[in-house]
């Protein structure tokens, strides 16, 4: 059985940081933070998680590091210089730099574009545009082999002819073929099967130690927080309460927020502790 | 695709719909092969001929001749040229003359004309009968007796020298001739309209009119509301509440009022049939464009948009093959709606007299109005109007019917 | 041995597409729960669990419909009754189901005593409008809900307060049989807890008499079921005790099932997740053989030619493989 291998990040060289980042929705009475004047280091090549429930603004937050949405305050640093994404050709190059897994894979694709076209967008983005016929598909083929597709079965086919887990492997292919400095992927095993989430993990742990790029991985599954990432950040009503190590993190937690969270989590070889509930003060 | 038009066509709605409106599309087509001509040319003189085949008498005369002895042939003449006031006129002298009738059946010609030879003396003269009514016995009399008596009919001519009255030919009773050797035989199926006009032709023609105003209406309103709903839906902001505030503004003012306003101003030699398309259509975008907006911005966030933002796709390629694929169903559904309100709209404007000018193309709503003005329906001349009520019916029921299919098929929460 | 509550034998049910074509999402599915025991059924999605959950209700409308089985609730078959029967004597009283939205499935518009009402009333038009509300009252404190909850509109409580009294509701005319179809999969892990202790006070109670569990979170089915089966390709492929299940499965798909449990527990980051390559078979068309030959590591030529029988082993497990348990167990110890 081959172990998970775990790197020390502390001392890696910052990817994408940010300073005071809070996003506010709405105007006086109706104002809610979603995001609320959160720091963070992320370091090249390392697996961070971002755990939370829902409603805890892990994918608006996701959404500010992507550059679709404006922070309303605070500062992003890509790679230790402030990001700048005011025009439209700064921005697409931002992107080569960042991309994204969504958590729904059924409504990532567009259904009345084939795959093919999927992946030549990929190839185009990266200056590939003008290759060769033959050295596309060679491209195209060589990606879909590292998620265990085969190109030649998915040429002509549209996406919804493939289930959702072999969705989100054409999606860690796609990644593939624009070898971002950072992926961030919003929930990307949320709705497949289990089965197929152990594929999906094991493909991007071999992501990135292929490519040492950064993953950022947004959960709501403490559990799987664990076991894939190197670091995590607990995110409770737009703060992060804790962060750290994983194994620190998970095994000795300290905020409250994060105990109550891991002890909430039924578990198989602990005792699941039902009397912790208290049910007519919730 | 193919499976999508694999369910449109599972849907029975839409196969009836299609199969209706596609029967009107061919007729449109092959009738006027089979009946060339323009379709707004009197053949006509007199108003609102009954339908039927009418055969020239002119040429029946000179059509080869077959002598034909038919026994019921004189019941049938007399039976004809009998009118039912005639025959109330004979009853009322059976009654004076104190005559039994009750055993008499009004319509059997036979026994009336017996009783009539019976009892009818044109030497009675009935107590406060008039002379005018006793002279209309009279004359009622020598018809009959003419009918049954006089065999032939002398056709003649004025001799050029003499002016004299020259026999040219007979006719006898028995003499019968060939339709199809008749030189001019016209059918008019659905007969002709106040202006001497073959009613058929003229709907024929009017329903590929009003079709295509229909369809130019359809596209204008589509093309206006898909294009406002777009912008609105996907860039949001200050461009989504000032197209809202125009949306709103147009949705407020009762389209139909604004739509007999501008053809009003337009006057009537500037209404083409295209121009009251196209001012239909400006006048009834607004809800493809509000619906288009709100479904745009469901879609507006989903992830495969994200996704081709991050792409680096540009706006106008992220609106044309990330949004509009995905509300292709509806607006053609919408589309479907609109076609069918443009041709009701035109048909509604033309009755109230500011529809299209009326000397180059008829359409439904102008046979309406032009049935309307000669008072068709008061006259009983009812194929002047009926048909054209029909087939209006006809036209929006099947494309109302297209669209209910296509909704079952693409709207989700429909689906069975 | 106790009373069996709930028996199913060789259940079959289908569905049937806009194509008119089946779909076996059921084929054969046996198991019996005894009173006072809790079953859980595990499995992929589209494996066949919520068409299970759903036929065993014996109330079929379109697109499913009813093959052949038998459905026992305490002694009494409910799989040839008549679909009004059905619904005015059993649904409520005897089974009671938690669908996977039901929380969403509250009339937004009613307070919640409205629907005990309901509930109430679809079996005893005439029961008094006062007892009723003393009765909900008392299960409502009793089940650690507050009684003011009766008085409420369903979009006023939260998601975990929704759907906790979707269960209180449907339970008050105390079924024998409990179906909860993913309860609470769509809630929060602290509104999940409560959830799942609501659910066993009612156990503990005696207020039902026992439950099927459905969900495809394994760790939860552990804690929350005694036993549980595991259902692939519409057909159960183990049934074991939930301990047996998830700490010494048999089967090679139940096998991978269980080693892809992810726990926030120190000790479990080490070791690498089994995965299963392909997907599922094509229900319209099941396979001949077995129906996991085609991703499964050990299969060999014969697996995909027999029909697989259920075979029992030790205290009351069974699984559905050609291969002998201790052959198997050979080979998981090698990887």
């Amino acid at each position: 059985m081959s172990e998970v291998v775990r790197k020390d990040f502390t001392n890696a060289p910052l990817c994408l940081s940010g300073r005071g980042v809070a996003k506010i929705f709405g105007m006086g009475n109706n104002k809610t933070t979603a995001v609320d004047y959160v720091d963070f280091d992320f370091h090249e090549g390392e697996f961070v998680s971002i755990v939370g429930e829902s409603g805890s603004g892990k994918t608006t937050l996701s959404k500010m590091l992507l550059g679709l949405l404006n922070p309303s305050d605070g500062e992003i640093l890509f790679q230790g210089k402030p990001r700048d994404i005011s025009t439209g050709r700064k921005r697409k190059e931002y992107w080569k730099g960042i991309q994204a897994i969504f958590q729904d894979p059924f409504s990532s694709f567009n259904t009345f574009q084939k795959i093919d076209t999927v992946l030549l967008d990929c190839i185009n983005m990266r200056g590939g545009r003008n290759l060769p016929k033959e050295k596309k598909i060679e491209m195209m083929t060589e990606a879909c082999s590292f998620v265990n597709l085969k190109f030649a079965e998915l040429t002509n086919k549209y996406p919804f002819e493939l289930s959702g887990g072999q969705m989100q492997r054409l999606m860690i292919a796609r990644i593939f073929l624009l070898r971002p400095k950072i992926l961030l992927a919003d929930e990307p095993t949320s709705m497949v099967d289990a089965c197929s989430r152990a594929t999906i993990l094991d493909m991007l742990l071999n992501l990135r130690d292929e490519t040492g790029m950064t993953v950022i991985f947004i959960t709501h599954d403490i559990g799987l927080a664990y076991y894939i990432s190197d670091t995590v950040y607990i995110m409770e009503h737009g703060k992060f309460v804790e962060f750290g190590k994983a194994d620190e993190v998970i095994i000795n937690p300290k905020a409250e927020y994060t105990k109550r969270l891991i002890s909430d989590v039924p578990k198989i070889h602990e005792e699941w502790d039902l009397s912790t509930v208290d049910l007519l003060n919730a | 695709m193919k499976n999508t038009l694999r369910q449109v066509f599972h849907s029975s709605k839409f196969v009836v719909g299609f199969c209706i409106f596609a029967a009107i599309l061919l007729t449109m087509i092959i009738y006027p092969l089979y009946n060339p001509g323009s379709p707004l040319e009197m053949i006509g003189v007199g108003t609102f001929a009954k339908p039927g085949t009418y055969v020239s008498l002119y040429d029946a005369t000179k059509a080869p001749v077959e002598t034909l002895r038919l026994s019921d042939a004189d019941d049938k003449r007399i039976a004809a040229s009998l009118s039912q006031d005639d025959r109330i006129a004979m009853v009322e002298w059976f009654t004076i003359m104190e005559i039994d009738v009750s055993d008499l059946d009004i319509s059997d010609t036979d026994a009336l004309l017996a009783l009539w030879r019976e009892h009818y003396d044109p030497s009675v003269k009935p107590k406060g009968m008039t002379m005018a009514k006793r002279n209309y016995y009279k004359r009622l009399n020598n018809a009959l007796l003419e009918l049954q008596g006089a065999d032939t009919l002398i056709i003649a001519d004025t001799d050029e020298e003499t002016g004299a009255l020259v026999e040219k030919s007979k006719i006898t009773k028995t003499d019968y001739v060939n339709v199809s050797t008749v030189a001019n035989v016209k059918v008019l199926p659905l007969g002709t309209d106040n202006f001497g006009r073959d009613v058929l032709k003229e709907l024929v023609s009017a329903t590929g009119t009003s079709i295509l105003i229909g369809i130019i209406a359809g596209t204008v309103a589509t093309l206006i509301g898909l294009t406002l709903g777009l912008l609105a839906g996907y860039v949001g902001g200050f461009v989504d509440d000032f197209i809202m505030f125009i949306t709103n503004i147009f949705t407020v003012i009762p389209g139909f009022v604004l739509l007999i306003l501008i053809s009003y101003s337009l006057g009537q030699e500037q209404r083409g049939a295209t121009v009251v398309a196209v001012v239909i259509g400006f006048t009834s975008w607004t809800w493809t464009a509000r619906s288009v907006r709100s479904q745009v911005i469901s879609l507006r966030n989903r992830d495969h948009v994200n996704l081709s933002k991050l792409s680096g796709h540009s706006l106008v390629r992220i609106v044309l093959t990330d949004i509009l694929p995905y509300i292709a169903s509806y607006v053609v559904m919408a589309f479907i709606l609109q076609v069918s309100s443009g041709i009701l709209a035109e048909a509604q404007l033309s009755l109230l007299g500011l529809g299209p000018k009326t000397t180059e193309v008829p359409t439904l709503g102008l046979m309406m109005n032009w049935a309307m003005l000669y008072s068709a329906h008061t006259n009983g001349s009812w194929w002047a109007y009926f048909p054209v009520i029909l087939t209006i019916a006809l036209i929006s029921f099947s494309l109302n019917l297209m669209n209910t299919g296509l909704d079952q098929v693409f709207n989700p929460t429909l689906r069975d | 041995m106790g009373k069996k509550m709930l028996e199913v034998r060789d259940l079959k049910t289908k569905y049937i597409t806009r194509f008119h074509e089946d779909v076996y999402a059921v084929d054969g599915v046996s198991f019996s729960i005894e009173e006072g025991k809790s079953l859980g059924i595990a499995g992929e999605s589209g494996c066949g669990k919520s068409t299970l959950a759903l036929s065993m209700m014996g109330y079929y409308f379109p697109p499913l419909h009813y093959i052949s089985g038998d459905i026992i609730i305490d002694g009494q078959n409910i799989s040839g009754m008549n679909p009004d029967d059905v619904r005015k004597s059993i649904l409520g009283r005897e089974i009671a189901y938690i669908p996977q939205a039901a929380m969403n499935a509250l009339n937004p518009t009613q307070r919640i005593i409205r629907f005990v009402e309901d509930v109430i009333r679809a079996h005893d038009p005439k029961a008094d409008k006062k007892e009723i509300r003393e009765l909900a009252e008392a299960r409502f404190a009793e089940l650690g809900l507050p009684p003011t909850v009766l008085n409420r509109h369903a979009v006023e409580l939260s998601g975990g307060m929704k759907q906790r009294t979707v269960i209180a509701v449907s339970t008050i005319l105390n079924p024998k049989v409990l179906i909860a179809d993913e309860p609470s999969s769509a809630l929060d892990v602290t509104s999940q807890k409560m959830v799942i202790k609501m659910m066993r006070e009612l156990m503990e109670k005696g207020y039902i008499k026992s439950m099927l569990f459905i969900t495809h979170e394994l760790p939860l089915l552990y804690n929350v079921t005694d036993d549980i089966m595991v259902m692939y390709a519409g057909q159960i492929v183990e049934k074991g005790t939930a301990k047996e299940m998830v700490f010494d499965p048999v089967h090679p798909y139940s096998h991978g099932l269980m080693g892809s449990i992810l726990v926030p527990e120190e000790g479990t980051r080490g070791h690498k997740l089994t995965a299963i390559p392909g997907t599922p078979p094509n229900l319209k068309r099941p396979p001949k053989g077995c129906r996991f030959a085609d991703r499964c590591k050990y299969a060999t030529d014969e697996c995909r030619y027999y029909t697989i029988p259920e075979k029992s082993f030790e205290n009351d497990r069974m699984y559905r493989c050609l291969k002998r348990v201790d052959e198997l167990k050979e080979v998981y110890s090698h990887e």
